[in-house]
């Protein structure tokens, strides 16, 4: 009731200041930041002196992994806040990824547009999905104390999405080209400069979200439902309203994943399901609803899995992946920058 | 954060049974006697064709009851049962075509693992307090795992699975007969009798009850002396079981398991999905949600090969079949989230 009580008193907005949002970093999580940037440079020094890898291709993937990681990232950024505030596990994340790269591909080969300038058509039309969905269906499921209706709901959707773009696109693998090609050199190794912006959109979607929770009545009132939703419809805080509004920003967050990603996919209905599972681990590791946790989570997890792919074939490298989340998941549910619950 | 939609609670509310435990089993046990003879002389009435349809409704039918069990009954949410279906098949595979072990036996085999590795997988689980959606997320996690690992292992051919050598002749021991045998349906119908069986038995007796009152409310059950994680445990390794066999009986009618169908997240979803739209934590609800899903697809492929004139844009168009049975799920869950047979079990009931 505490935390209600404090909501209470800042949205009645007669305060000069609301009061400090609970999280960017405080002094511990800043200490975890620290201890993950030693511990992971530590292993990146010991590979680079006995990993037995040329240094060249050992730097290559470093870049790699962190531009993947950055795509990662910006994925599990939307899926965070659905996460951490609505509660729910949106299986329908990669799915909805896929539908904004499909509405991106549409709009850039039939219309004609710059692919960037689709992928900013695209974000208020993912806006508006998610909105919707979260208002006329899964609104409907959120009342009861069980997990499972809304996991099942979005379950079902990413099946929907997935076929009714098998239906609609077909199956066959298409591609858009970026209007910026070509790669750049980055301290030794090539990297393409569309994996390059993307990068930079990752960083900017989690500025832009930080600002939104931190500086925006929206944001106040999605901290406020997300920390008591019960103490912020007291408040006079349209719950449902809220959960619409977080669902519809979650979706805007992989409209722009994938109108960044769309030049470097080859697509195909089925292209975001590979990002669902990824997602969950990573905002799991970072921390249910943290912002710099989804973005360490991600840029970790790339490299987890471009510089594990050095010494493990194929794709054992994402058993690497799986079994950090089960540690994480047993030994550090909050997550890394998580408050403990 | 997450504890605005959670409750440390059950998940469900309690499902009256029946006073005279006794009586109520007995009956269930005559509805399954002429449910059996019922299906039994099924595939005289159906046309040849459609076999294929009805061993998969009742490989469904299997996965969906065992899943149930776990999730229904013991209120733990399993993602991740294509790790227990995918363990029976690849035991049987493994058995079969290294050391010619009859699939009759790999299948007990395969049961008795891949409920260890559910025992396992859950005591871990249960031991670090995971409940919820992180319940959900962790056996996922440990289905995605066995996915990566059968890719990635020689022992069972990585990526390109394993084919079950073909029997020029019909045999018992071997589980192979002619491609039209009605043996093929026999089995597996009496393999989910059996398994309805267990469910009976379960839910009436003593541990089943004990796990039924853990699920609606762990804490007053612990609290009059009820041990949470035994009983928990022992409905995770009946599941596990019953699912591993679906597994392995898959392997034998299809003779090929690859990574996708055994460990792959479909898997898990068939398992759930049916048990979803008939009723969960029903005995006969998983049954009617295989019977549903199993032949929805054929009937879909069917409409979309031949449409009537109304539909005639639909021609070879494929993801019908599947966009409808998510749209069936979707209204399902929103609008009767007891299922079909639970709804009408309560309106029976008023």
């Amino acid at each position: 009731m505490n935390r209600g009580v404090r909501v209470t008193q800042t949205s009645t907005e007669t305060k000069e200041a609301p009061a400090a949002p609970p999280r960017l970093l405080d002094n511990r999580q800043l200490r975890i930041a620290a201890g993950l940037v030693v511990v992971v440079g530590a292993a990146v020094a010991l590979m680079y002196l006995f990993g037995g890898q040329p240094s060249g291709l050992l730097t290559q993937s470093l870049i790699t992994g962190v531009l993947l990681g950055g795509v990662y990232a910006l994925v599990s950024l939307g899926l965070t806040l659905i996460f951490g505030v609505l509660g729910i596990v949106n299986f329908a994340q990669g799915a909805m990824l896929t539908m904004s790269m499909y509405i991106v591909f549409f709009l850039a080969t039939e219309w004609g547009l710059n692919l960037y300038l689709a992928a900013a058509l695209t974000v208020p039309v993912m806006f508006g999905f998610g909105w919707l969905v979260q208002s006329t269906v899964l609104n409907r499921v959120m009342g009861d104390s069980t997990h499972e209706r809304p996991l099942l709901v979005t379950l079902g959707l990413s099946l929907l999405i997935i076929n009714v773009l098998l239906m609609v696109f077909g199956g066959r693998p298409v591609s858009v080209a970026s209007p910026v090609e070509g790669s750049i050199n980055v301290i030794g190794a090539l990297v393409d400069v569309p994996r390059l912006i993307a990068f930079g959109g990752a960083l900017a979607v989690a500025v832009a979200l930080t600002l939104i929770l931190r500086k925006t009545t929206l944001g106040l009132a999605i901290r406020a439902v997300a920390a008591n939703d019960v103490g912020a419809s007291l408040v006079g805080v349209n719950v449902k309203r809220i959960y619409a509004m977080t669902f519809g920003v979650g979706a805007t967050c992989v409209a722009v994943a994938g109108g960044l990603m769309v030049s470097f996919t080859s697509l195909v209905p089925s292209a975001g399901e590979q990002f669902t599972t990824l997602a969950f681990v990573i905002v799991v590791l970072g921390g249910l609803g943290s912002i710099p946790g989804a973005l360490v989570g991600g840029l970790f997890i790339g490299l987890v899995q471009t510089v594990g792919s050095l010494y493990l074939p194929g794709s054992g490298s994402l058993l690497l992946v799986f079994g950090i989340f089960l540690l994480v998941l047993f030994l550090r549910p909050q997550g890394l920058f998580g408050a403990k619950s | 954060m997450s504890a605005t939609t959670e409750s440390p609670r059950g998940t469900k509310l309690p499902s009256a049974l029946p006073q005279r435990t006794h009586d109520g089993a007995r009956r269930q046990y005559i509805y399954l006697a002429v449910g059996l003879v019922v299906l039994f002389f099924l595939p005289f009435v159906l046309p040849e064709s459609s076999q294929p349809v009805l061993v998969r409704t009742l490989i469904y039918g299997i996965m969906a009851v065992g899943w149930n069990l776990m999730s229904g009954y013991g209120g733990m949410f399993s993602f991740g049962h294509a790790a227990f279906f995918g363990v029976g098949a690849y035991t049987d595979a493994v058995l079969l075509t290294n050391f010619g072990i009859s699939p009759w036996i790999a299948m007990i085999i395969g049961a008795v693992f891949s409920a260890g590795v559910g025992v396992l997988i859950a005591y871990l689980c249960l031991r670090y307090k995971l409940a919820g959606s992180y319940f959900a997320l962790a056996t996922f996690a440990f289905a995605q795992m066995f996915l990566l690992l059968a890719q990635n292992l020689e022992l069972v051919n990585r990526t390109e699975g394993i084919n079950i050598p073909l029997l020029p002749e019909d045999s018992w021991a071997m589980l192979q007969f002619g491609q039209d045998s009605f043996n093929y349906y026999w089995i597996p119908l009496l393999l989910l009798a059996a398994a309805v069986a267990v469910t009976i038995a379960f839910v009436y007796s003593r541990p089943g009850r004990y796990t039924q009152a853990i699920r609606d409310d762990p804490v007053a059950a612990e609290s009059l002396g009820i041990p949470i994680m035994k009983y928990r445990l022992i409905t995770v390794a009946l599941s596990c079981a019953i699912t591993s066999i679906a597994g392995s009986y898959y392997t034998q009618y299809y003779l090929f398991v690859g990574p996708e169908q055994a460990f792959s997240m479909h898997v898990s979803t068939d398992a759930i999905v049916p048990a979803v739209i008939g009723g969960v934590g029903t005995i006969w609800g998983p049954l009617i949600g295989a019977a549903v899903v199993g032949p929805l697809s054929e009937l879909v492929a069917a409409v979309v090969r031949n449409p009537p004139p109304f539909l005639e844009f639909l021609q070879g168009v494929s993801g019908l079949d599947v966009a409808i049975y998510a749209v069936l799920l979707i209204v399902i869950v929103v609008f009767l989230p007891k299922g079909i047979y639970g709804t009408i079990r309560e309106r029976l009931r008023k």
